[in-house]
């Protein structure tokens, strides 16, 4: 099935039904990103939005519907194959190893690199300066902010083509929001497209092309970032009392 | 379970952060209890509780690296020590004569160098062992999704399969290493060692020393460590955690396989069930230094092995894995969560 | 003839497959409906034979007797009743004597993770063993006691005294076994039920999980004196031996993993097919007759079941995921997104 614009599809879920135990969380949903893009996913708590992420990724899974990537079908593929395919997951919560010191995280986070990735490692440290400071500090000393950071340059370590970020901005300060948001886009600038779940809706949809809502485990909206916000009835339900 | 490794790597020791004052005065006092028994110990039991230390200690950290990573207490790391140790037999006294290979009283020790050739075969045949087991069975219980319970009682099942083995192929009579009585050195403070001992010790700082430099040089130490903090994480940074799982086999067994060869050489004989007793100090061992933690494992393992000898002053040696036990409820009433736990990360 | 001698040895069958039932159902109480690993069963077993051996046989007699205490209830405490009433008293000592062990090592190790209980079973276990084997004083060490008295002796020849006391074991059988029906059915029992379910579950709903816990710790702690004193009265003689791992500890958990745990009907089953398997097999020509290809035997019995039928012979146990899982679990299990 051909995206939007016509052409394959980076990241295409179709129908996608997930969930834990017996219980389905995802009733069949569908989302694209298209190559370079940032999409962006809103919706209440509890709907869904994180189990999507970790169906995508290979952490639950996919019951029915199918997840393609690059046009290749990776529903049911083991996390480890996802990642190895350039889709690199960021979770929600306990993103980072916390017992490991920062250069470990970073190690890990190129375990499937076959080459000399200490070049990589460098130029995280330069994206996110405050990690080159003390590479040895073990990670459960750091910031919520820093953690974030950390755990995105962990994912970023594969040079993946998309990469998945389940509320990067959860709990920080309004100070360290813009610069991860800030990131973000300079990260997407060089050519990551972004899957973005954010409570954060205003700033999140500001920078996405696109953005889909979520509610009770189904699709209810797609449309471009500018015109999600500009729907009144998004503003009321999601972007008010900011 | 919260699995805590955060001392590993670490630059210096600090102060935990429970740390109080009141600490402080314990410790001196305890400090100032300890030197005004030391005069009435036997340094010599205390030497012997070092080396015996040294033989918990290689079992206890491959039992806690197994903990931390599969999540569950394997009942049968004592018999994968006997593995190893009846394997070595086997070489020393079957298969290596048959090549020709014999040789008795290697410089001061009791044993002759085929033990020496003898020594990595255990290893490698507790490692494979292990690798196996997890490969047929352990693998198969956690792709259905079995839980701790289940795999802990899976691992009764092969400590008793495992012995039997043993018992079918080595009969249940004391078997020993070939053996030729030797002087021991005399040091001063009446401290006698015999030389074997000081063999038994070598070998240990070597594997604790492989086994610290493994988990923080190594990309698979690493990797093990990762999985031990956060499966879920690890699985979606790639680390490939079904290799993870092997290598900790393979350190688990081998370490185990190596510590049942020194048990056997230490106590000079070599029996079926000497496995199964002897998870009463490696327990006690990783409860004292906190689940999961490695090196909490080490330094439990030194105060269970000091505690049981240096106890054989006052009351009967078999009590010795009584003394252990006792120690480790003492300690389950004082700081459950073990000497170093507790302020673990998440 | 030949009819009398097999149904002889079938009787006696009975009798210890009716004492190890006792021991699977209280090891089905712990491990069964709430999931408390007890590798230690030999422990209680131990002490339960113990105490009732020591309380009801006679004091120390000749030169081969070096221990200090005998209670003599078999000569002294039939209440005059004319009836052997003592057996029952002893009975209950043991079970008292199981509780206040049981009390300790569960209060200690329950409040932690399950998996120091486990520990603290086996220290207990070796402990009591090293115990009767080195005070001497307290059961005439190795050599062991044997004059404990039975239970209606001389009512029935020496050689069919099997034939009377099958029916005492299968009566004690038979009221613990609806005891236990009757707690796995109570509200208590379902509470047990949730804990071996969702631990952390069942703690969110208000439950004191500790509390239970140690309670049905303690409950199958009892029972195991039980069998352990009924043993005592059959076997007659005890001594530290007696206690070894395979058969006081390995066999009953195969007893219980075979024939279904969580289910009472399952411990029963269980302990009569794997003692019939255990003797049975000492007939059987070639290796099977080897003791140690037997103790292998009962240590793949246990591996199998778990890996092909984890119910047991009477099927599904309903024991599913409990608090934590292993590492490395199948995708669909994974949380904390
Ligand atoms: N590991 C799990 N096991 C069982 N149920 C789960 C698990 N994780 C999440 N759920 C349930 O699935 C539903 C969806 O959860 P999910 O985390 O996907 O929501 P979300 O949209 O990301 O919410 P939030 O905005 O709070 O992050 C919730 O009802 C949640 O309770
Ligand atoms: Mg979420």
């Amino acid at each position: 099935m051909d995206s939007p614009g016509g052409i394959l599809a980076l990241l295409e879920a179709d129908g996608v039904v997930a969930g834990y135990g017996e219980t389905d969380i995802l009733h069949g949903v569908s989302v694209t990103v298209d190559d370079g893009e940032i999409v962006t996913i809103i919706g209440p708590n509890g709907c869904g939005k994180s189990t999507l992420m970790k169906t995508i990724a290979g952490l639950v899974k996919v019951r029915s519907g199918r997840v393609r990537f690059r046009g290749e079908d990776i529903s049911g593929a083991p996390p480890e194959r996802v990642v190895g395919k350039g889709l690199c997951y960021v979770p929600q919560a306990a993103n980072i190893f916390a017992s490991l010191s920062i250069r470990e995280n970073l190690e890990m986070g190129a375990f499937l690199r076959k080459d000399d990735y200490r070049g990589r490692i460098n130029d995280m440290f330069g994206l996110f300066p405050d990690l080159a400071q003390a590479p040895g500090r073990k990670a459960h000393t750091l910031s919520g902010g820093q953690r974030q950071m950390l755990a995105i340059a962990r994912a970023l370590m594969l040079d993946p083509a998309l990469l998945l970020l389940d509320e990067p901005s959860a709990g920080l300060s309004p100070a360290m929001l813009d610069m991860v948001f800030e990131r973000i886009a300079g990260i997407n600038a060089t050519g990551v497209a972004m899957l973005l779940v954010e409570h954060n809706a205003r700033e999140a949809l500001g920078m996405s092309s696109r953005g889909y809502v979520l509610a009770g485990g189904e699709n209810r909206l797609e449309d471009t970032g500018p015109e999600l916000l500009a729907n009144p009835e998004i503003s009321r339900l999601y972007l008010g009392g900011r | 379970m919260t699995v805590r490794w955060q001392n590993i790597g670490g630059k210096l020791p600090r102060l935990p952060r429970w740390w109080t004052p009141a600490h402080t005065a314990a410790a001196v006092a305890l400090l100032v209890v300890a030197l005004g028994i030391l005069p009435v110990l036997k340094m010599s039991l205390v030497v012997n509780g070092v080396f015996l230390g040294g033989i918990i200690a290689l079992g206890a950290i491959g039992l806690s690296l197994v903990f931390g990573i599969l999540n569950f207490a394997n009942v049968a790391h004592g018999d994968y020590m006997i593995t190893g140790a009846y394997v070595a037999f086997f070489f020393i006294d079957s298969f290596l004569p048959l090549l020709g290979i014999e040789g008795q009283g290697l410089g001061p020790f009791t044993f002759g160098y085929p033990l020496l050739i003898a020594l990595p075969f255990g290893a490698l045949a507790g490692a494979v062992a292990a690798i196996a087991l997890d490969s047929l069975i352990y693998r198969r219980l956690r792709l259905r999704g079995a839980n701790a319970a289940v795999l802990a009682m899976t691992s009764l099942g092969l400590a008793i399969a495992i012995r039997g083995l043993a018992q079918i192929i080595w009969g249940t009579q004391v078997l020993s290493y070939p053996r030729e009585s030797r002087q021991v050195f005399h040091l001063p403070l009446d401290v006698r060692i015999p030389p074997d001992s000081l063999f038994i010790a070598v070998v240990a700082i070597i594997l604790v020393v492989s086994v610290y430099l493994l988990l923080t040089r190594t990309r698979m130490g690493k990797a093990m460590r990762a999985t031990a903090d956060n499966p879920d994480l690890a699985l979606v940074t790639g680390i490939n955690t079904q290799r993870v799982i092997w290598a900790t086999w393979a350190i688990g067994g081998g370490l185990a396989a190596i510590a049942g060869v020194l048990l056997a050489v230490s106590q000079a004989q070599l029996l079926p069930i000497m496995g199964w007793k002897f998870l009463i100090p490696l327990f006690a061992a990783v409860v004292l230094g906190g689940i999961g933690n490695p090196y909490g494992a080490l330094v439990g393992a030194f105060i269970i092995g000091v505690t049981m000898e240096v106890s054989t002053q006052w009351i009967n040696p078999s009590y010795k894995p009584a003394v252990a036990f006792a120690i480790m409820i003492v300690m389950l009433l004082a700081r459950p969560r073990g000497l170093f736990g507790g302020s673990g990360p998440g | 003839m030949e009819f009398a001698g097999i149904l002889d040895y079938a009787v006696g069958f009975v009798v210890m497959a009716g004492i190890y039932s006792v021991l699977a159902l209280g090891l089905n109480v712990q491990w069964g409906f709430t999931g408390l690993f007890n590798i230690g069963i030999a422990g209680f077993f131990a002490l339960g034979a113990y105490t009732s051996a020591l309380l009801t046989g006679p004091p120390p007699q000749g030169q081969f007797e070096d221990f200090v205490f005998g209670g003599d209830w078999a000569q002294t405490g039939g209440l005059g009743l004319g009836i052997d009433l003592w057996f029952f008293l002893g009975i209950g000592a043991a079970m008292l004597v199981c509780a206040a062990v049981a009390l300790v090592i569960g209060y200690v190790t329950l409040r932690l993770n399950d998996d120091y209980l486990a520990i603290a079973t086996l220290g207990i276990a070796e402990s009591v063993r090293l115990f009767f084997l080195n005070e001497k004083w307290a059961a005439n060490g190795s050599r062991g006691l044997y004059n404990i008295p039975q239970f209606l002796e001389g009512w029935i020849a020496p050689d069919k005294y099997d034939y009377l006391y099958v029916v005492v074991v299968l009566g004690v059988l038979a009221v613990l076994f609806l005891a236990m029906q009757q707690a796995v059915r109570s509200p208590w029992g379902r509470v047990l039920r949730a804990i071996r379910e969702d631990e952390v579950a069942a703690e969110a709903s208000g439950k004191d999980v500790s509390k239970f816990k140690l309670q049905a710790f303690v409950l199958g702690a009892v029972i195991m004196g039980v069998g352990g004193a009924l043993y005592a009265h059959n076997i007659r003689f005890l001594s530290p031996q007696t206690f070894d791992p395979l058969l006081a500890t390995f066999i009953i958990w195969a007893m219980l993993m075979v024939g279904g745990s969580g289910n009472n009907v399952g411990a029963v089953l269980g302990a009569f097919v794997v003692w019939g398997i255990w003797t049975g097999t000492q007939f059987m020509p070639g290796v099977f007759k080897d003791p140690n290809f037997r103790f292998f035997m009962i240590g793949a019995l246990i591996v199998g079941v778990m890996l092909l039928r984890p119910g047991g012979i009477l099927g599904e146990s309903r024991r599913t995921a409990r608090g934590r899982t292993a590492a490395a679990r199948p995708p669909e299990t994974g949380d904390g997104g």
